[in-house]
């Protein structure tokens, strides 16, 4: 199809079906919508937008149709991913299934896999949360504990999982667990499973933010069915790591800052509320300067990352540069943001401080560099993989 | 449109890159400047270039130029940047031919065919001060007969001792930080009355103090509007800080090649200094940082290809960043060299000294930032 003339047809259709409020920039984790068995809208345009965008595929626009996508190409989902930008579009479905999970299945599963998940993943029905870190397997993530035994039907699912994002909220959870215990990397598989099962509790852990994204989650004879292993028994470390890529590519985002065109620009913006004499500290403005360099550079690779990836031309390391990159560069947004609000970005819970959003957001975002593999390990990764430097 | 090389242009990169690793690699520019070579790059080399194209990438085909774009001039100064060869092709190939593409008919039909067949390398004055500062001019062009007369003083004239054109940025009105008032002439090297004072910098290169008393010139030597010329001469910064910034890809990215190629074989403790994660981590930040100016320089260069509008901010954007990681790659360089990255025997230091001297050339990081967060609102 002409490239154009689909461009035409998108925005016309964008314009159309995108609810006047999903134009309206993101101001806090409420305004994303998740979905899920237990999905809370925060309005009935919430709802719409996702389910118009679902119906053309368009939460997962390159998937192929049959399991719920839109079929596009790389060219045409580039083209609705600028449309959806340049209308300032909210994302209509923030989606571990679809950044994660889904890439993994589309290579990894069965037939009978995908079509059972993958449609409930686009159409936002099933939210799933991820089972990697345990207590003692943080950043040497292949030394996990988590027991998987062979009952004949299923498997017996017994341990411990942390740092499990919304596995409190979560339908589903996929999981790295050991079958294989003479062995390391060897000896991991992929599983899948409902949360609704027998034997699993989850515990919230309180962060420095304040709040509670992240749990505990516990496992006591959980079964699982035979069927709901991804891959080859044993063979899970390399589901585990293609996943991890793509797990790394979401978190890179992060340096993306919500479509945030300018970090002076927003500070500017915020101080028009309240006129004081914040932007006027010399040193400050400065930092903010070289900032919006580097943030607006990113912006270029990750557009450059994505046309790479899509075209099959990107390194298969590179999703360790970008997630190093991008959070270290959010960290930087929040410091800065927090330099810029001065005693007000300090106000924790009142109203006008918007519940503490600055304060807890900086807070939140020291975890960037920390989840989904530390910047040390994704270094390591680069110093290897792409560099080719020597192990010691 | 994909923010990588086409097929075509990966062609043109790898053409580009094995005649610069054989025709002008570093030592060509170890033996120019161990010889005092007094023009200050070799004219046989620049006779190749001319041949293989490259002094016409940017102009027309109507003109007989290849009529390609900044991507694929692009191509040529990251391998320019790789090899630290020294070379016209920035200011003429980049500069000049931009700077004529606003000129009367008459200027064009004058320069086009000379700079296609390798006659004439031109240059841009446009810095008086210490730092760039294109608002900043002083140098006065006064009506004369049907021309104009101009008299003031240029400096960090890249060639401009030996440039058969050089594009002189006057001010016919307004004041000395004004943007009207400023016009745009096109004066010929050897214009009576302009005096080119070549000085040897740090990389080896000559950049001149140009002197201009009086020099005279005709009407039709004005490129774009008379006290209009503002407009233009942003258009020709933008192509070249995008030049520039794709010229400080290749100078960082072959910094940290021989840096690697360095750590790898270097052994202390009985293993590879590679082998340090102190080093590795350093090594693999570095790499990031070249990569997303990479991207950066990219988007600039098809952003202008495309003539979109506010490109020049992508432009900005890219030669700051370039300046970042090439300033960084030789930073990191250097150490990581340890000792021998102090000899001049090692070409690391070279690296060094010619990103110093792209990092001021039309505007530096911090120039560049500043203006950026101007536009920004801030």
């Amino acid at each position: 199809m002409d490239l154009e003339k689909f461009r035409t047809e998108t925005r016309a259709w964008l314009q159309a079906n995108c609810p006047a409020e999903m134009r309206e920039p993101v101001r806090s984790d409420a305004d994303y919508c998740w979905g899920g068995r237990r999905a809370v809208f925060s309005s009935p345009a919430q709802q719409q937008w996702l389910q118009r965008m679902a119906e053309r595929g368009w939460t997962v626009p390159d998937w192929p149709t049959a399991y719920g996508g839109g079929g596009l190409s790389a060219a045409e989902t580039k083209v609705l991913r600028e449309e959806i930008a340049a209308l300032g579009a909210r994302q209509p479905l923030k989606s571990f299934g679809i950044s994660m999970l889904g890439p993994a299945l589309l290579k990894y599963g069965t037939e009978a896999q995908k079509r059972e998940h993958l449609p409930r993943i686009a159409r936002g029905e099933i939210r799933w949360c991820q089972g990697y870190s345990e207590p003692g397997a943080g950043s040497d993530l292949a030394a996990l504990s988590t027991r998987a035994e062979d009952r004949g039907d299923h498997f017996l699912v017994n341990g411990q999982k942390v740092w499990t994002s919304y596995a409190d909220k979560a339908d589903w959870i996929f999981c790295l667990v050991r079958t294989d215990p003479k062995e390391k990397h060897k000896g991991i598989s992929f599983l899948l499973f409902d949360m609704e099962s027998n034997g699993i509790s989850t515990r919230p852990i309180q962060l420095i933010s304040g709040q509670s994204p992240f749990c505990e989650t516990f496992f006591d004879d959980v079964k699982v069915p035979k069927e709901n292993l991804v891959g080859e028994l044993n063979r899970g470390w390399e589901v585990a790591k293609y996943l991890l890529g793509h797990e790394r590519e979401m978190i890179s985002g992060f340096g993306l800052g919500d479509g945030q065109s300018s970090i002076g620009k927003a500070a500017r913006q915020a101080a028009e509320t309240a006129p004081d004499e914040r932007l006027d500290d010399p040193l400050l403005r400065a930092q903010m300067a070289v900032f919006d360099v580097r943030a607006a550079a990113f912006r270029a690779m990750t557009e450059r990352f994505i046309d790479e990836l899509k075209a099959g031309r990107a390194h298969p390391a590179q999703p360790s540069m970008m997630k190093y990159y991008g959070t270290e560069l959010n960290k930087i947004r929040h410091t800065l943001l927090m330099s810029a609000g001065g005693s007000d970005a300090l106000e924790w819970d009142s109203t006008r401080s918007g519940g503490g959003a600055a304060a807890r957001a900086w807070l939140r975002s020291k975890a960037n560099s920390i989840e989904g593999g530390t910047s040390e390990i994704q270094l390591n990764i680069i110093a290897k993989h792409i560099l080719g430097l020597p192990t010691a | 449109m994909p923010l990588y090389l086409d097929d075509d242009q990966i062609i043109m990169r790898d053409s580009a890159r094995s005649f610069m690793a054989d025709q002008a690699s570093v030592a060509h520019l170890r033996s120019l400047r161990d010889a005092a070579d007094p023009t200050g790059f070799s004219t046989d080399l620049w006779k190749r270039f001319v041949e293989m194209g490259f002094s016409g990438i940017l102009i027309p085909e109507a003109d007989g130029g290849m009529g390609l774009g900044h991507v694929e001039a692009g191509i040529v100064l990251e391998e320019i940047g790789r090899n630290l060869t020294p070379s016209p092709f920035l200011s003429t190939g980049v500069g000049v031919v931009t700077a004529l593409g606003s000129a009367t008919p008459m200027l064009r039909e004058r320069w086009y065919p000379a700079i296609l067949t390798g006659r004439a390398i031109g240059t841009l004055a446009i810095d008086e001060g210490t730092k760039h500062h294109p608002e900043r001019i002083a140098l006065k062009a006064e009506r004369s007969g049907k021309g104009f007369r101009l008299s003031g003083e240029k400096r960090f004239v890249q060639h401009g001792h030996v440039a058969d054109v050089v594009i002189v940025s006057a001010r016919t009105g307004g004041d000395v930080d004004e943007r009207s008032g400023v016009t745009l002439f096109a004066v010929d090297g050897n214009a009576a009355g302009l005096t080119a004072t070549p000085q040897r910098l740090l990389d080896a290169s000559l950049a001149s103090r140009l002197t201009l008393e009086g020099v005279e010139v005709e009407a039709d030597a004005v490129i774009g509007e008379v006290d209009g010329g503002w407009d233009t001469l942003s258009g020709i910064l933008d192509a070249c800080r995008a030049a520039a910034a794709a010229e400080l890809v290749g100078v960082a990215d072959a910094a940290m090649a021989i840096t690697l190629a360095y750590i790898r074989e270097r052994r202390q403790f009985g293993v590879p200094v590679g082998s340090f994660q102190a080093l590795q981590h350093r090594a693999a930040h570095l790499y990031s940082e070249i990569e997303v100016a990479r991207a950066a320089v990219l988007k600039a260069q098809q952003r202008l290809d495309a003539k979109a509008p506010g490109a020049g901010r992508d432009v900005l954007v890219a030669k700051a960043m370039a300046g970042l990681a090439a300033s960084l790659a030789a930073r990191e360089g250097v150490q990581m060299h340890g000792g021998v990255g102090m000899t001049d025997d090692y070409d690391i230091g070279l690296y060094m000294k010619r990103g110093r001297v792209l990092e001021e050339l039309f505007g530096d990081t911090n120039r560049l930032a500043d203006r950026l967060a101007q536009l920004n609102g801030y």
